[in-house]
């Protein structure tokens, strides 16, 4: 690519490595983490990362319909948000603990 | 002067998303969080989707952020432990990770041609009117389903977390 | 002039009148309560107590600033900063006035003009909310912890009637932009009625306007709905453990919320910079009647004056007003003047309702509030926006 990037605007494929960037980030935090809280929200980060790049390809397309993906992808995550917070508050309500190592198992 | 725009935004986005995941304390995670979001609604406005920015910031930022920080009060639980990981794991961890990234900025270069560059003000198909133009003509389907699955969700969470009468 | 620089300028006007509004919004509310109650309000500081908010900001720095050992620092610093930022940004977003031209350089009155701007205020407003939950519980105290969450739970409760009375008017007006919306708004029927939102058909939104205004009230946290920050229920709420200058920010926050709730509802429902009455029959020679009789009550004051240092300050500010009335009968400045004007006036009116209402009222309880939301507001405002959409989609 010619150095002067600015002179003819921002390559797509930077906010393609963005979105991949905090993608794993996201799975790093998934994978690593233990508070359950902090698990959940990894998750989130990664659904934002993929509403980035529905974004970057509906610029690229020229069409919104990778607008509209993404804003059913947010409704849907609040929607798991809403219940994945209600079921973290009721395991927690019974095994006093917010680390995934120890709710791990089915019985108390 | 766009690329200057976009760098600080995603500078600011990852510097947030590292903080969500190397921070012990859940809220600082959840302001992390917040924030990677916010910018994450810059980098929107700058693909030219402003309903997409504005969506962003009052359902993600304004409303689900704040039930998981209403959450993270509410169970008042603190730090986590430190965690102890195996030597080659904290050592290896992070430059494998750096690799990993410049892997796949080469092979995201090389697929996409040079002249596929963003100009910021350049795709206007982002705005309210014509989102809801599509919304409620080709994705009328989904969009009432997606209102369904909402209900579906209050009654469930209403259900899971009130207080079990005996 | 290059768009950054021309930005600049005009964010440095807004930031300028803005934070001079806010401090002398503070002694229009003392006053006015005081004379509500039948007592005079400052008077000591500058006649009138016109520099009473110069002696509260040197108080409030000078001040101890003290930092409890028991707080939560990161977090106890970062709320104030969270609560100002997101009071402060909606008023990039709101458009003063119409379409100027000074020095040869045309341009509008408004710092920027995004497309979806009502969706981004409901977006910074919902954000708010942050500031006071942070402060509550940074404070790692019983009562502000209460505070916060009663206050934060408030608000959040009352977004939704607000949301639903933004959506109703914006049904008739057909855009989410601030300056599409107050331009639908302009003109007259039969030639004197205005087209504000208020008045306009197919059904007038008389009702999202009181649903709108009471929502308002909740979500900047003022009486009736203030519990959370009311200093005989709660020590203070979320901001009992903040001293000068953090607990100046919060108060700035709010009364930056209560003039972003007025320049909204002025927007949306009362017609923005558009006058009353049309211009040819005279309305622009209004400021100068307000001011000129302003004045002349000054000067009738003057000759009898009720405490002897009234007979040199009455006078000067009589020759203030005229001076101001004056400037308002010239032209080049008229263009810019009359649309802040009839602005200020809308929602300088409503401020003066929220401060009315504050001297009047009493306070509710905190589930009387939560009721009153869930179980009135919201079916009324749904009720209200069905009606609207129907009557827009049958005309």
């Amino acid at each position: 690519m010619p150095f002067p990037y600015w002179v003819v605007g921002v390559p797509l494929s930077w906010y393609l490595i963005l979105s991949a960037v905090l993608f794993s980030l996201g799975v790093a935090g998934f994978l690593f983490r233990r508070n359950v809280i902090t698990v959940f929200m990894s998750i989130e980060l990664m659904l934002n990362a993929v509403n980035l790049s529905f974004v970057a390809f509906s610029y690229k397309l020229g069409q919104n319909d990778g607008h509209i993906f993404s804003f059913f992808v947010m409704v849907v995550a609040a929607a798991e948000a809403a219940v994945g917070l209600a079921i973290i508050l009721t395991v927690f309500k019974n095994r006093h603990t917010l680390e995934i190592d120890e709710v791990s198992s089915l019985r108390n | 002067m766009d690329a200057v725009l976009f760098l600080v935004f995603a500078v600011i986005s990852v510097a947030c998303a590292v903080n969500l995941v190397l921070q012990r304390h859940p809220i600082a995670s959840a302001l992390s969080l917040v924030g990677v979001m916010g910018s994450l609604a810059f980098v929107y406005l700058q693909l030219g989707g402003e309903f997409i920015a504005a969506a962003q910031l009052v359902v993600y930022a304004g409303a689900i952020m704040v039930l998981f920080v209403f959450v993270i009060m509410l169970l008042n639980e603190g730090k986590e432990r430190k965690q102890k990981m195996k030597l080659w794991v904290r050592w290896a961890g992070v430059p494998l990770l750096f690799a990993f990234f410049a892997l796949m900025a080469l092979i995201v270069q090389a697929i996409l041609p040079p002249q596929a560059n963003v100009k910021f003000g350049s795709f206007t198909a982002g705005n309210a009117a014509d989102i809801g133009d599509k919304l409620f003509t080709r994705y009328l389907l989904p969009f009432e389903v997606t209102s369904v699955l909402i209900l579906i969700a209050i009654v469930g969470a209403i259900v899971l977390a009130r207080k079990e009468l005996d | 002039m290059p768009y950054i620089v021309l930005s600049l300028i005009k964010t440095l006007i807004v930031v300028l009148i803005l934070m001079h509004t806010l401090a002398y919004l503070q002694w229009v509310e003392r006053k006015v309560i005081a004379h509500v109650q039948l007592r005079v309000g400052p008077r000591r500081v500058g006649p009138h107590g016109l520099l009473q908010p110069l002696a509260d900001v040197i108080k409030l720095i000078t001040k101890e600033d003290m930092l409890p050992s028991h707080v939560n620092k990161p977090f106890y610093f970062l709320a104030p900063f969270l609560a100002v930022l997101f009071a402060l940004i909606p008023m990039c977003l709101i458009p003063y006035g119409g379409d100027i031209n000074v020095f040869g350089i045309h341009t509008t009155m408004q710092v920027t003009d995004v497309s979806v701007g009502i969706l981004l205020v409901l977006g910074l407003s919902g954000m708010g909310v942050y500031g006071v939950a942070l402060a509550g519980w940074a404070s790692n105290n019983k009562y502000s912890l209460m505070g916060g969450l009663r206050s934060s739970a408030q608000m959040i409760s009352y977004e939704l009637p607000m949301a639903m009375a933004i959506a109703a008017p914006l049904l008739i007006l057909n855009t989410l932009s601030f300056r599409h919306m107050v331009d639908a708004q302009a003109g007259f029927y039969f030639g004197f009625i205005p087209k504000w939102s208020i008045f306009q058909g197919p059904f007038p939104q008389i009702f999202s306007f009181i649903l709108f205004v009471i929502a308002g009230f909740a979500e900047t946290n003022r009486v009736p709905f203030d519990l959370p920050e009311a200093e005989n229920e709660l020590v203070a709420g979320f901001h009992t453990e903040y001293s000068s200058m953090k607990f100046a920010a919060f108060f700035m926050a709010e009364y930056a919320n209560m003039v972003t709730v007025s320049c909204i509802a002025t927007l949306l429902f009362l017609g923005g910079w558009h006058p009353l009455w049309p211009a040819a029959y005279g309305s622009s020679f209004l400021p100068t009647l307000i001011f000129g009789i302003t004045a002349l009550v000054c000067f009738s004051h003057a000759v009898n004056p009720a405490r002897p240092f009234d007979r040199i300050t009455l006078p000067v500010f009589g020759v203030l007003f005229l001076i101001i009335a004056g400037v308002y009968l010239v032209p080049p400045v008229q263009q810019i003047l009359m649309p802040l004007f009839w602005f200020g006036a809308k929602a300088g009116g409503i401020l003066f309702v929220f401060i009315w209402i504050r001297a009047t009222l009493p306070r509710f309880r905190y589930d009387q509030l939560m009721h009153f939301a869930w179980t009135f507001m919201f079916p009324a405002a749904l009720i209200n926006l069905f009606f609207t959409s129907l009557l827009v989609a049958l005309t």
